[in-house]
């Protein structure tokens, strides 16, 4: 227990990396067991909207990872990116795939009326495109094989982070207060990463730091 | 003809397998699969808890089954669990433990927990407005001067959920018949309690408290609508409008005005909170409507609770024959 308190920043990581994918497993079994031990009173509205909620958070903390860096210089977080990203997407297709295969039972006809009529279910639709590209290409052979166009393909998150966000902004009844909070969080994630804001906190920081060293 | 592969060994067409049987070989083992993992799961889960929709389609199965007289063949129905369609109605447990009640919180899992003490005990219901005999309704009057009778009534919400709930209460028509309208009163106004220390949801600012309903004082005259004091057979329970609430069934749920304290006969058209919330969406007739859709999503298709999948919505949720009289030459597309 003691020697806990004095882990180097290698074995922080490797704790934190534990917990990124222990914690990213917690909700989808919280779900099965609440349908397990028939807690859930209409299954499918309630899975489809909890593997959406926690897509949307594991999301936005992938997307929180490089502006953390930039404001508290965590260089050894930035491995998390990927394994929160990959998690996103995986309650993204189940979210996805509730949705088609056991609310609309595979309906075509019925599918594509849906994502006619319901704007939030096109916006999410383009949104879980767009996100598939990029879970194809989240290992080292792509990234090498892309080069720069990695990057620029990844950036792609943030128009992925912002259309999951109207999507749920488009189907909540008045209380706005949760896709607002998310809404937030996004924007203040962008406007760190924009260089001129990015290269004054990296500074501010810096200077911060040699005060401090 | 011989097909050759690229080691030089030749096939006879006679032993490589038709592409049919081989495709169905696939879907008889993706089959096999599914139904071995389908019973494995059904093995090791849990029995359904007693009023879950699954245990209670098991009990109906075996009722039905005991019901049948094993000499004649006859079946002894006892009361049928069922809508006028044929449908069963939705377990009690569902009923009280799924409610939207924004006045509680917009969770509907967490109402029945949130409203639990709520007190509905003493209550009144001032009636008055536009009327010949106003008066203030103890809820012990409206449960006794009024005769309670069993509806068994679809629910429809505009989430596109639905249920059948066998409610307690009496026509709307017969406390307005006591009250006599006068001839300038054209729509009935209802109001909920407004009770910030009971109902935490009225501090959300997203809404303009407290929640206001109406209806056509036609509407409200027609005998579906009733003032419901009870479901299955018991008072109702704070989560589903104690002490006493309106339900019009050929109407989406939110129309339903639960804990009803205010009842007044007015000449213009009252504001609900909905259509004050958002009036391009919510709009003050709301009628089940498959071919209206709501701005935001279909209203063609609904989930009954207990089942998967969706089955179809009716016109006026099914009870078009006893309402439709009530919108002839209405454009229901403006009029949503």
């Amino acid at each position: 227990m003691v020697a806990s308190i004095n882990i180097n920043p290698k074995q922080r990581i490797r704790l934190l990396r534990i917990a990124v994918h222990v914690g990213a497993w917690i909700p989808l079994i919280i779900l099965f067991l609440d349908w397990w031990y028939w807690r859930l009173v209409d299954p499918i509205r309630e899975a489809t909207l909890w593997t959406g909620k926690f897509g949307i958070i594991l999301l936005v903390l992938s997307l929180s990872i490089t502006p953390l860096n930039i404001v508290f210089g965590w260089k050894a977080i930035l491995p998390l990116k990927r394994p929160l990203g990959l998690y996103a997407f995986m309650y993204l297709t189940i979210h996805f795939l509730l949705f088609v295969a056991l609310d609309y039972g595979l309906n075509l006809p019925q599918i594509v009326e849906a994502v006619i009529e319901k704007q939030y279910a096109l916006v999410g639709l383009i949104a879980f495109i767009l996100l598939i590209p990029l879970a194809i290409t989240s290992n080292r052979y792509s990234q090498r094989k892309l080069r720069k166009r990695w990057k620029k393909l990844h950036q792609l998150v943030y128009v992925i982070g912002i259309f999951g966000v109207l999507h749920y902004l488009l189907l909540v009844k008045n209380d706005y207060t949760q896709p607002l909070i998310f809404a937030t969080i996004i924007a203040v994630l962008l406007i760190l990463r924009l260089k001129p804001v990015k290269t004054r906190v990296i500074r501010a920081r810096r200077n911060i730091e040699r005060r401090f060293a | 003809m011989l097909i050759k592969n690229k080691s030089g060994i030749e096939i006879p067409s006679s032993e490589i397998t038709p592409k049919h049987i081989y495709l169905n070989r696939r879907t008889f083992m993706k089959g096999a699969a599914v139904v071995t993992a389908a019973g494995l799961v059904a093995a090791c889960r849990p029995a359904p808890p007693e009023g879950h929709p699954a245990a209670v389609a098991t009990q109906a199965a075996q009722e039905a089954a005991v019901n049948i007289d094993p000499t004649t063949g006859a079946v002894a129905t006892a009361t049928p669990r069922v809508d006028e369609l044929g449908d069963p109605w939705t377990p009690y447990r569902d009923v009280t433990n799924y409610n939207n009640y924004y006045e509680f919180t917009t969770d509907k899992n967490d109402v029945a927990k949130l409203a639990q003490d709520f007190q509905t005990s003493p209550w009144q219901v001032t009636v008055g407005g536009m009327v010949k005999n106003p008066g203030v309704y103890d809820i012990d009057d409206l449960r006794t001067k009024f005769d309670q009778e069993e509806r068994v009534y679809r629910l429809r919400c505009v989430e596109a959920w639905s249920m059948v709930i066998p409610w307690m209460g009496f026509p709307l028509r017969k406390l307005l018949e006591e009250i006599e309208p006068t001839s300038e009163a054209k729509y009935v106004r209802f109001e909920t309690l407004n009770d910030p220390e009971q109902m935490p949801g009225l501090r959300s600012p997203w809404y303009s408290w407290p929640y206001v309903e109406g209806l056509r004082i036609d509407e409200a005259m027609n005998d579906l609508a009733i003032l419901a004091t009870g479901l299955y057979g018991e008072a109702l329970l704070p989560q589903n409008g104690a002490p006493v609430r309106l339900v019009v069934p050929w109407k989406y749920g939110f129309k339903s005005i639960k804990s009803i304290v205010k009842i007044d006969l007015v000449a213009e058209q009252p504001t609900s909170l909905w259509m004050d919330a958002a009036s391009n969406e919510y709009g003050f007739y709301a009628n089940v409507n498959p071919n209206v859709n709501h701005p935001r999503w279909s209203q063609a298709n609904e989930r009954r609770i207990g089942e998967i999948g969706r089955r179809d919505t009716l016109m006026f949720n099914g009870y078009e024959e006893q309402v439709a009289y009530l919108y002839e030459g209405m454009d229901l597309r403006a009029n949503f």
